[in-house]
């Protein structure tokens, strides 16, 4: 009885979001059938609880409670706020596009000399513009999961990003998320990515609050799609205020001989979900996950994958580390399905946890459903405390505790950080765990 | 002033109590063995000194140079001089020699208040150290210890001996795992510290270390107690006659 209460008020409160939105959501006609679809399977399913196998480790009905409302556009003060912030967070000399509030900033945004072979448009600017081909990729996603429902029917802006057959784009580009703290309110966002064949390209994604931004939400999506003998690297970096939420969505699609290598760390944010769907559809294709979790306080992270081996001769790498202090909670579900034809397919997970304290708690759920009989498969898991005789070997030669303990977690966490191809990003990954080594004190 | 002064010390691990009153002095430029047999408290010595956590000193004290060692945190007492050469050096996977090497150095300096060294030089005082200890390059680069043999490891114990340069060197059965090439180079690594400023306290059981690192005092433990001193000599006693002679004496 009380399931059914929670849902019928969840519901109802968000019903009310998406009125008050819809003169700010872009697209017209077919689209607003389609945000109204998702919407309707959004406000059905309601919050996802820990009654669905998903989810069972983040309930958002306890956690989240609610969904804020549409954040306003952001003004000249949200602006500047935001162009503080990013300071920290931009990396010298790379193309970058800056959402502030969930829209679009052209003023922090740096986008000159792309080239040709490089198209990005804002997602507002597609949605509002006749491309009914390009409007069926970005609504592909399935309504079954609540919260990529609520992200399709409200998405308000983000880019679609081109990349040409054959184009090889030497400089990573930068998408930041910024929340300008101006009120607490929600931004929904969706980008695309599609590179053409044997094209190569680095995407990064910040998702940072600038100063006084508190318990603000982050709703966002990204839909990949590499051409054959296409590459993509992708770096996730997420430091959100310690007080947001960051609920986040990925579909990616490899072709054959495609490679993607991505890598996400988070060391920000209140309650934290990255959900990301792979599915390797062209033989001889190539997939490496990595994720680093550094957690303190109260936060809760969640990286849930699920890769989807369904054509023969392809392999895939799982590297996994969380390092959690205080009460943090990290959560990784890693789900591998081998289908039936997908022979000679070799997929490896390695999840390890480093608990510094008694009441941390980290979960890891392996799942591996291998429907084939000729492939590698694999998947470890261990949770410890940072070893003892270490810690005394490195005091002994002159290092405080806390300097034996950054540079043993430094270590833990540097296997995954290692993936990272560019030297830059691996920079800005070290730089970024070393803020949360410093913030401990 | 003495170096060293472990004045009636007593520790108990657990329940049980290890080191039953043991005194020693030792006085800088000087080169002092503790032998004895397994369990008679020499391992307990040295960690006590180096401050490992797990050991309950119920009675004595150790003064450092006149201050109290007891009250200091392991890295403090790294950063004051004491030194110690494990017996067991641990392996810590991606963390480089290198990095490990210039951390330490910088903390144990930022501790006593100098300034860091600068990376070139840095760079030329541990390769030419390096180099004395037959330590390749490549092995600095590599994870500390990590896939080292065993002489790799004592090796790189007193690679770090000489970069720090500690006033007080506890050498922790430095002889375990070595055949007597490894040994050799080791114990040369080793004189080449010993000077006028600096004491060094070298654990063993065999006497056969003492050939290559000829200490100044001969000490013997049993039970917790130090049960017989004298010079280098009583080494070559012990070789002989063995330690059951010291177990009623204990």
């Amino acid at each position: 009885m009380n399931v059914v209460l929670a849902k019928t008020e969840t519901a109802h409160a968000s019903s009310d979001i998406l009125a008050v939105a819809r003169d700010r959501l872009p697209g017209a006609g077919k689209i607003a059938d389609l945000r109204r679809q998702a919407f309707d399977a959004y406000a059905r399913l309601g919050l996802p609880h820990r009654r669905i196998e998903d989810w069972k480790y983040t309930d958002l009905r306890m956690l989240m409670r609610d969904v804020l409302p549409l954040a306003a556009a952001p003004d000249a003060a949200a602006l500047k706020h935001a162009a503080t912030a990013l300071k920290l967070h931009a990396i010298p000399g790379v193309r970058r596009v800056v959402l502030v509030d969930g829209v679009f900033a052209p003023s922090l945004s740096e986008t000159s000399d792309l080239g040709k072979d490089v198209g990005i448009r804002t997602l507002r600017d597609v949605l509002e513009a006749g491309d009914a081909a390009l409007h069926a990729q970005l609504f592909a996603p399935e309504n079954s999961d609540a919260m990529v429902a609520l992200n399709s029917a409200m998405m308000t802006d983000g880019f679609v990003i081109e990349v040409a057959d054959g184009a090889v784009i030497p400089l990573p580009l930068h998408i930041v998320h910024i929340a300008s703290g101006a009120a607490p309110a929600a931004m929904f966002t969706r980008s695309l990515i599609r590179l053409g064949m044997h094209a190569r390209a680095t995407l990064v994604e910040s998702y940072i609050g600038a100063e006084g931004a508190k318990a603000y939400q982050v709703h966002d999506s990204l839909l990949v799609a590499i051409g054959d003998g296409a590459r993509l690297d992708h770096v996730r970096l997420t430091e959100d205020s310690r007080e947001a939420f960051n609920i986040s969505s990925a579909v990616v699609t490899l072709g054959a001989n495609a490679h993607f290598n991505t890598f996400g760390m988070n060391t920000g944010s209140l309650v934290s979900r990255y959900q990301a769907v792979i599915v390797v559809a062209g033989e001889g294709s190539r997939v490496e996950t990595n994720g680093v979790n550094l957690l303190n306080g109260r936060q809760h992270a969640d990286t849930t994958l699920f890769l989807d081996h369904a054509v023969p001769n392809c392999s895939s790498n799982e590297i996994f580390r969380a390092v959690l202090d205080d009460r943090g909670h990290s959560v990784f579900q890693g789900r591998i399905i081998v289908r039936p034809k997908a022979q000679k397919t070799a997929a490896k997970m390695m999840t390890r946890a480093l608990l510094l304290s008694d009441e941390a708690e980290a979960d890891n759920k392996p799942e591996l459903e291998i429907f084939a009989d000729d492939v590698t498969c694999g998947h470890g898991a261990t949770t410890g405390a940072l070893d003892e005789s270490l810690l005394f070997y490195l005091r002994a030669r002159g290092l405080s505790e806390k300097e034996a303990q950054a540079l043993l977690i430094q270590a833990f966490v540097g296997e995954a950080i290692e993936s990272i191809v560019n030297d830059d990003l691996r920079e800005l990954a070290i730089a970024a765990a070393q803020r949360w080594l410093e913030a401990r004190g | 002033m003495s170096l060293l002064e472990v004045k009636n010390l007593q520790v108990r691990v657990e329940e049980r109590e290890i080191l039953h009153g043991l005194s020693l002095t030792v006085n800088p430029g000087e080169v002092h063995a503790i032998m004895g047999p397994n369990g008679s408290g020499k391992s307990t010595l040295s960690h006590v000194i180096a401050g490992k956590p797990g050991y309950e000193v119920t009675g004595g004290e150790i003064l450092f140079k006149g201050e109290d060692l007891l009250e200091m945190s392991p890295d403090q007492r790294s950063a004051k001089g004491v030194f110690l050469a494990f017996q067991y050096p641990v392996e810590i996977p991606g963390v480089a020699t290198m990095t490990f090497l210039r951390t330490a150095l910088n903390a144990q300096r930022k501790a006593r208040g100098e300034s860091e060294f600068s990376t070139p030089d840095f760079l030329k005082k541990v390769r030419s150290v390096a180099a004395s200890l037959n330590i390749p390059q490549d092995m600095l680069r590599r994870g500390v210890n990590v896939g080292f043999s065993g002489g790799e490891k004592k090796r790189n114990e007193i690679l770090q001996m000489a970069l720090f340069e500690p006033s007080l060197c506890i050498l922790d059965e430095m002889d375990s795992g070595l055949d007597i090439d490894a040994l050799r180079v080791a114990a040369d690594g080793v004189n080449a510290l010993r000077s006028p400023d600096r004491a060094m306290v070298v654990i063993t059981h065999y006497q056969r270390l003492l050939n290559y690192i000829v200490p100044d005092f001969v000490h013997v433990m049993s039970k917790g107690r130090v049960v017989k001193s004298g010079g280098k000599e009583l080494a070559l006693e012990l070789e002989a006659s063995g330690y059951t002679q010291f177990d009623d004496a204990a």
